[in-house]
This record gives structure tokens, sequence and C-alpha cells, in this order.
């Protein structure tokens, strides 16, 4: 296996505030990884740091050990934990602007996925449900053949139903070379599709192992520990 | 059928559990072909990649066997599908020993009671 993240001593501080502090980890190509922590852990600033939104203060990012550039930027599919899409857009539009951005989208699996949940490339994003238009920015980034797919709170704000859709279309477009990082604290929902599970708090490192370890264990879910580890 | 994994158990453990049993109660046939990696692990709803070490695992026990090109088979062998499905029922059979123990039932009276209840069962 290759490493495809690297950071070392990676720091990002707003004022006094440690957003990230001194985190140093790898994350290896052909994995499904968690992010996991509570609000305010720094889940977001790491993965906006990989997507170049924001400079570390100090520490080092690599991507398949080239430092951050826009030719890495270029192979990382990026899924915000908002809507990144003009209310104002058609869904065709946003293909359009996909395809036109990267040359590594498919269009055409965008179109059979959005046909499956009928979406038509006439509706306007701005009289979509939040579960619908997060579908639909799920479908575009999961079209891109990428190597790392950064996916920042998919599942939130949704009914289980467009969870388990979500989940299920995560798996099904995942290519094993390639590697996503899911940032959530709906562990449960996730934890039987990950690999490995990275534990973060105030900007802190505090555990990174694969999932299956960490239930021989402890002999308990992912979710379990967790609960424990973050007791408030 | 479905998978129904629980969280507190590594994953792959529980998929070797399950495809033993989907072959030893003829769900797939000797000799017949699995469905991919990646179709069992959509409908499983797990990572490929655990799929990928579950079916590893079986290929290693020989209950499946891999063939270069064309995919994952099960085995023709009767007698490994057979052995596996005696050491699976000891399992069993030995956790529920356990349990009627624990009950404080002595070994005369599990005996007495499991022939009760057989004897129901086909009435």
């Amino acid at each position: 296996m290759n490493e495809l993240v690297t950071c070392r001593n990676l720091t990002k501080r707003y004022g006094s505030k440690f957003a990230l502090n001194n985190v140093s980890l790898s994350i290896e190509s052909g994995k499904i990884v968690g992010l996991l922590g509570p609000n305010g852990s720094g889940k977001t600033t790491l993965i906006k740091i990989l997507n170049q939104l924001i400079t570390p203060t100090s520490g080092e990012v690599l991507i398949g050990g080239s430092p951050l550039t826009v030719e890495t930027k270029a192979k990382i599919s990026y899924l915000p934990d908002r809507m990144c899409l003009g209310n104002w857009m058609h869904v065709a539009d946003a293909i359009d602007f996909f395809a036109d951005f990267y040359t590594d989208f498919d269009r055409s699996r965008a179109q059979d996925m959005l046909d499956k949940l009928h979406i038509r490339p006439s509706d306007t994003i701005r009289a979509m449900s939040k579960g619908t238009k997060e579908k639909l920015q799920l479908i575009l980034v999961m079209s891109r053949r990428a190597s790392l797919y950064c996916l920042d709170e998919p599942i939130a704000g949704v009914d289980p139903a467009a969870r388990d859709y979500i989940l299920s279309t995560i798996l099904n477009n995942y290519d094993p070379d390639a590697t996503i990082l899911i940032s959530t604290h709906l562990i449960s929902d996730v934890e039987n599709i990950l690999d490995e599970v990275i534990f973060i708090r105030e900007g802190s490192v505090l555990l990174q192992s694969s999932v299956d370890d960490l239930r021989i264990q402890n002999g308990k879910s992912v979710d379990h520990v967790f609960r424990e580890v973050f007791k408030c | 059928m479905p998978w129904n994994l629980t969280s507190d158990r590594p994953i792959y453990a529980q998929l070797i559990e399950k495809l033993q049993l989907d072959i030893i109660t003829g769900h797939y046939k000797p000799g017949e072909k699995l469905p991919s990696v990646r179709d069992l692990a959509s409908e499983a709803s797990v990572n490929p990649n655990t799929m990928q070490k579950a079916l590893s695992e079986l290929e290693r026990s020989g209950l499946v066997y891999a063939q270069r090109t064309s995919g994952r088979f099960i085995t023709d062998d009767q007698e490994l599908i057979k052995n596996t499905r005696n050491e699976l029922a000891r399992m069993q059979i030995r956790d529920f020993i356990r349990t009627m123990r624990q009950f404080d039932l002595d070994d005369d009276e599990i005996l007495h009671l499991i022939q009760e209840i057989m004897k129901e069962e086909i009435e």
C-alpha cells in the first residue's frame, strides 16, 4: 500500500485558538477512512487544508508525495459540508459546471444515477429538498475519477433512507485504488463501511486504527468506543 | 437472505460466517459461481476491501476457490462442506451447553429436555 496523504506537524491557528494542533498522520490509498470527532474538533479544517481552501499556519501536507499544488487539487474530489452550487442553477447547469471544471468527470455516470432518482436536468436547485440537494452534490462528486475523495459530513441532516442511498452510492462508485475520507459524527451509520478511523479532538489526533482492530481490542462497536472516548 | 451485521464484532468475521452458512445450507450450490466482490459488498452494504478479506479467508479454508479470470466458485468438495457444517454445529451446541450449565442444569436434565422438545417439534 502506498501513502496517499501525509500530514506532518500540521497546525492551523486562528488568533490564539488552535483549530489543528501539530497533527501528523498518514492515509494509504485504497481505503475508506472515517474522520471522526465532535463538533469543532478540526475535521472540516483538515479537509479544507487538503483542498487548499485554507492554508496551514505551519507544517506540511503531501498528496502522493507531492506538496499541495494545482496538480494535487485535480486528484481530489471534494464534497463540502454545505451546498456549493448556485440556487439558480438547473441540474443540467451543475453537470456542465462539473464537466467544465474537472477532466476526470464522468458525465454518463452522473446522468445514470440522477435518472434512477428521477432528478431531471431541468430541475432547479432552488426547488429541491435538503436531501435531494445532498444527493445531487454527492452524485457529482462521486462521478469524478479521483484518487482521493474528501466527503465532509455527507449524511448530516438527511433522513435514514437518504443516508442508506448516500452510503450505497459511495460504495458503488468506490474505485479500489482510491481513498475516501469521510468526516462525520454519525458513526453508527458509517462504521460498517470503514476500513480505518481517525479520532480527532480539539485539533489533535487521539487515535488512528483499523476498525476491526478497534472492535477486537474493545469488544465494542466504534460508536461505543467513540462515546466513551468523547464522554462529556 | 439479509446480512444482519452487528457492530461490536469485526465485520469480516461476520461475513465469513454468513457465507459459510449460505454454502452449507445450499443457498450457494457446490461448484456455483459467486457474485463479484463489488456486488456482494453492495448487497451487504460493506466496504469491498472487507468483503475481499472475508473471501480470501474462505479461499484459504478451501470452501471457495478463485479461477484466475472468471471469478470465485464454491468448492465441489462435498466432504469439506459437510465437515464445515459439522464444525459449525459443534460450535452452536457447545455454546448451548455452556448456557444450559449456567442455568444450573445437569447433563441428564439437558439431554432429557432436548429429547422432550424434539418430540414436541415433530408433532
